[in-house]
Parts: structure tokens; sequence; C-alpha cells
């Protein structure tokens, strides 16, 4: 299978001819925070690029550092791009499942209004577009997708 | 019942240094109640994980290596360890945890769970593979 690095619409040159792939199942796995490294990055754009050639994405599953991706509280400057929102739009455009590991997030401080409320804290901070879930979700998406790509480190 | 999956974690990183190694075994714990195909590899500085004798009182850090012992009650007996890894480090598997499974189909017999495979072997393995996921 030939990835394409562009988050461009439609076919590369020369692949113009090639509309007979069957579209492909992925899991995708994001396992490190925004910024420090490129994985984030990389994850989204491959994300958009499969969802643009016909693709399916079964689920994003946010681990290790990679729930920081969810925090609603991320403020980049204003000429650089914007990894959670980015995340978030292209979950709404094609209504994507993108789960936080509830373990991972908890442990780092990553919380949905529920868990907040659970450990008597005064504020939550999951980014809307993300759902907090179990490690069983990660496994699922495996079990569901022909492919599950690891975006890390 | 729907298909089995054949599921490897390849296992890079040392044990303590990153969260890598601990998050990594606690997916395989809650995977293991799926019902899939599962083996682990250890690769690199992942072989240390399986060390014999880990001790980390010096680091203030949980010292998570006895839970590999648990792996065989939860039906996971591939554990494959490779050679390479292990040579350029100067280890042996004397130098691992002594990790076991018992053969229902052979009386219960006691069995290695632990296989020191060449990075071909490796290869081969993970080229049978459905999911793999990497840490």
């Amino acid at each position: 299978m030939k990835l394409q690095c562009s988050t461009s619409q439609g076919a590369a040159p020369g692949e113009a001819d090639d509309t007979s792939r069957q579209p492909v199942k992925f899991g995708i796995l994001v396992s490190e925070g925004p910024y420090t490294h490129q994985a984030s990055d990389t994850a989204y754009h491959f994300t958009a690029a499969a969802l643009g050639s016909g693709h399916e994405i079964v689920r994003i599953f946010f681990y290790h550092d990679g729930v920081n991706n969810g925090t609603s509280l991320g403020v980049p400057p204003q000429d650089d791009r914007n990894i959670t929102t980015r995340w978030r739009e292209l979950a709404e455009k094609h209504n994507l499942d993108m789960v936080l590991c509830i373990t991972a997030a908890q442990r780092r401080g990553l919380l949905d209004p529920d868990a907040a409320k659970r450990a008597g804290k005064d504020t939550s901070n999951m980014a809307q577009g993300f759902n907090i879930s179990g490690l069983g979700q990660l496994i699922d998406a495996g079990i569901q997708a022909d492919r599950l790509l690891v975006f890390g480190d | 019942m729907p298909q089995i999956k054949k599921f490897l974690y390849v296992n890079r990183k040392a044990p303590h240094g990153s969260i890598y190694a601990l998050e990594s075994l606690e997916v395989v714990l809650v995977g293991a109640a799926f019902d899939q195909d599962v083996s682990l590899a250890f690769i690199d500085d992942g072989v240390y994980q399986l060390m014999l004798n880990q001790n980390t009182n010096g680091i203030g850090v949980k010292n998570f290596s006895p839970t590999y012992r648990a792996l065989s009650d939860y039906d996971i007996n591939q554990i494959y360890v490779e050679k390479e890894s292990l040579e350029l480090r100067g280890l042996k598997q004397e130098d691992l945890l002594p990790l076991t499974w018992e053969d229902e189909d052979e009386d219960w017999a006691e069995k290695d769970s632990i296989q020191v495979v060449s990075s071909e072997e490796l290869g081969d393995i993970i080229d049978k593979q459905d999911i793999i996921f990497n840490f």
C-alpha cells in the first residue's frame, strides 16, 4: 500500500487510475503528546489522507502521553497549528471515534467532568470531540481493523 | 464468535526511564480478556524488562517485573526474546525471569514461556501477525 504524505484530497499524480482499491479499515494509536513529538501530526495527516482516499478509520486511540492531545487548555501561538482543535474538526467532519485511555489520562491529569468530580478536582480539561474509555477500546480497534497503525516515538 | 486475531506486543524500551514498558503491560493484561492469540516480543533495551532480581528502591518507582510471572495465568505463554539483543547486552536466558506455563494438553507439564529467537526468526513471527502494537 502506498502512503501519501499529503493531506490533499483525491489521488496523487500518477495514481489517478487507482480507483479499484478496496477500502481498508484502519485503527490508529497515538502514543505521544502534541508538539514535543511529530507522532500526533503524522497520525493526523495519515488519518486525513486515508479518509480522503475513501478508507475507514475505526477508532483513534490516544495512549501514554498521547492523551494530552485531548486537553482543552492548550493555547498554542496564533501562527501555529492547534493540534487538539484540528483533531476535533476532523472528528466532527467524519464522525470519528476519538478515545483517550482513562488510566493514562487520569495519571496525567487529563480529566472529563465525571472523573474530575469523582476525584474531587475543581476543573475538568477534556476537549470536545474526545471520549474517555478503557484500554479495551484499543484492543477492540485491533479486532475491528484490517490494520492498526502505531504513531509513536 | 468472531475470528481470533494474532496480536503481537513488541516491547523495545528499558523497564524504567520511561513509562512505555509499564503501560504496555497494562494493555497486555486488559487485552487478555478478549480471547485473542497473544504473543509478546522483547527486543533492543526491551529485553531488560524481563531481567531477574530487579530492584527499583534506588529510583523510587514501583518494581512491576513480578507481574510478568502472572502472564501465564492469562494464557499468555508465547514470549519471544531476540537473541541478538540479549547478546549485545551480555545477557543470557538465565538472566531473565524463569517464566513458565502449564500445558493442559500434556498433563500440565511445565514449559518455558520464553523462547529466545534470532532476529530472522522474529521477522517471520512478526510476518504472521494480524495486529502489532509497538511500545
